[in-house]
């Protein structure tokens, strides 16, 4: 609940986001898809409406749920970090968490969560690891705000800081089968040292 | 909008309770147009002292309809879409059966003999009327409160007859507190002597217990909040305390008031059988293993869609009752949306507080349409 009393900026709409066509490109038409921390519904309706695939969605703001909603979404206010538990095993293809990770209390027990509600989880979040990151921290010794990180320490709603490279470890400890890995610096793909030069990465576990 | 009650009659209906009415009728109004296809009609339920006139303006009286703000051309439930029925519960007092209407046998009006009902025998009797209407499949059953209820045990009893169903501010079982306060209600009337066991249809019928009775149900409509905001401490037509026992306080006269004017227009009697009515509703017939209740055959989960819905200051018909629902749909991979929408107004807020409400059933339906017409 703690998101919730925090003032939370608007999420962008799906064309300013390069994460949500990339999850676009992954979900197959048809496929079931809980997309925890759905916002307005956005890459719900999207997906709905381009991939015809059965929608759920989960988001703790009760004017972003009503949003999904009035936009068609079946979406429902609720915890993330409490929700999950009422799904039977496999009840999706796919659980989404698209740049909400940094946001949950529990971030190992919401991804243990996702791959046993879907068949295969798509986690994608802002890279602390990415230069202006680094070069925000070194010059100014204060919480980076940056364009990616663009709150201030005392409202943010991020709570966990992780780089691709933290991500990887924690998949490679937890035993969670990374079977793609997409990293972006704005809306294109890169391969070459991605915890420096990306912004956004996005995994498809499971 | 100008709108006139209709009237329909049945032979006879088996109740739950092992008795049989016959004849019975049921009063019910309808807005907009039923499609070529009659895939557009949507059942509106009432709450506990509601009526068939639902919206519009009443041919006879003038009155608008008691769900006027959501039902009608641009509004949520938009009559150029869709063909909205809402009928009175049976049991009622007005234009349904009920425990006022003569019973054929004696010629006298039924009082207490008329039999026990429940909710389950509202809904039988709504669906004899969708059927007589010649609608198979309803987009959608919705209501607040009792009305609540019934689009539950629609989805419930009648899964293949109902594509969506939106209960707000409702509960899936009475809950001890519910009960108690209806109990309330009951003893204020039975405790008025003109009550008379219920026989009171040739004489005085019981004003000051059914008026008592009312100004509870008025409370627990409220929040602490908004009678705050709407009364306050302030004084009813004075300026220092009268120190006698006549009306000092604003809520007082308000109360009072409220209890006078459902006098006239509510029979004491049906009072008693559609709280009762309300306290066995159980959808799980008393196991509380909810899942199985929303379960087709035992097996498979409804397939109809839900748009639950609840208010943040309603502590009749608390958000934790319609949470409980969301969670065993969620559970059984159910499609539900499910918003606490912020309201001070208490559980009377989906009946005044519609902006919000009327956004999300406007785009529940238009999606539950969508997917209809796919299908």
């Amino acid at each position: 609940m703690a998101a919730s009393t925090i003032a939370i900026p608007q999420k962008v709409a799906l064309t300013e986001r390069p994460d949500f066509r990339v999850i676009g490109q992954i979900v197959e038409p048809g496929a079931r898809v809980l997309d925890l921390g759905c916002g307005e519904g956005e890459l719900l309706a999207w997906l709905m409406e381009n991939k015809g695939v059965l929608a759920r969605g989960v988001e703790i703001s009760a004017s972003q749920v009503r949003k999904a909603i009035s936009r068609g979404v079946s979406a429902y206010q609720g915890d993330i970090d409490e929700g999950l538990a009422d799904y039977p095993d496999r009840a999706f293809d796919y659980v989404i968490l698209s740049q909400t990770l940094q946001e949950t209390r529990s971030p190992l027990q919401v991804l243990k969560e996702m791959l046993r509600v879907g068949r295969r989880a798509i986690v994608s979040f802002p890279n602390f690891g990415h230069w202006t990151v680094r070069r925000a921290m070194l010059f100014t010794g204060q919480a980076p705000k940056t364009k990616l990180f663009p709150y201030d320490w005392y409202n943010s709603p991020n709570i966990h800081f992780l780089s691709i490279r933290d991500f990887e470890g924690l998949c490679a400890e937890s035993s969670f089968p990374i079977a793609e890995r997409y990293f972006l610096a704005g809306s294109s793909r890169i391969t070459f040292a991605p915890n420096l030069l990306a912004q956004t990465a996005v995994f498809l576990l499971g | 909008m100008v709108v006139e009650t209709q009237y329909a009659r049945f032979e006879s209906i088996a109740l739950d309770s092992g008795a049989t009415l016959s004849p019975v009728e049921i009063a019910f109004e309808t807005y907009g147009q039923l499609n070529p296809d009659r895939s557009n009609a949507i059942l509106i339920t009432h709450a506990f002292t509601g009526d068939a006139h639902a919206a519009g303006i009443s041919h006879d009286g003038g009155k608008p309809g008691w769900w006027d703000n959501m039902i009608g051309h641009g509004k949520a439930f938009d009559t150029e879409r869709y063909f909205v029925i809402c009928s009175n519960v049976l049991g009622g007092c007005q234009g349904t059966t009920g425990p006022g209407s003569i019973n054929p046998a004696t010629g006298r009006p039924y009082a207490m003999s008329f039999p026990v009902i429940t909710i389950r025998d509202m809904v039988r009797l709504q669906r004899m009327l969708v059927a007589k209407l010649g609608i198979s499949q309803l987009l959608c059953v919705a209501g607040g409160s009792m009305g609540g209820m019934q689009a539950l045990e629609w989805a419930v009893s009648h899964p293949e007859m109902v594509r969506s169903v939106i209960p707000i501010a409702t509960t899936w079982r009475h809950s001890a507190q519910q009960i108690a306060f209806n109990e309330v209600g009951r003893q204020a009337i039975m405790a008025d002597p003109d009550w008379n066991q219920g026989e009171y249809y040739d004489s005085k019928p019981p004003a000051r217990g059914l008026s008592v009775a009312r100004m509870v149900g008025h409370i627990t409509y409220m929040s602490d909040e908004s009678m705050r905001e709407k009364f306050g401490r302030r004084l009813r037509e004075k300026e220092k305390f009268g120190f006698d026992f006549g009306v000092d306080f604003e809520v007082e006269s308000y109360l009072r008031y409220r209890g006078n004017q459902f006098v006239s227009r509510f029979d004491a009697n049906s009072y008693l059988y559609i709280t009762k009515a309300e306290d066995y509703f159980d959808l799980t017939n008393g196991t509380g293993r909810l899942a199985e209740a929303f379960r087709l055959d035992g097996i498979t989960p409804v397939d109809t869609r839900f748009l639950v819905i609840s208010f943040t200051s309603d502590w009749l018909y608390p958000s934790y009752q319609s949470q409980e629902i969301v969670r065993v749909l969620r559970r059984l991979n159910g499609d539900i949306a499910y918003c606490d929408l912020q309201s001070n107004y208490g559980h009377d807020a989906f009946l005044v507080d519609v902006a919000e409400q009327t956004e999300i059933v406007r785009g529940f339906l238009n999606s539950t349409a969508r997917i209809a017409k796919a299908a």
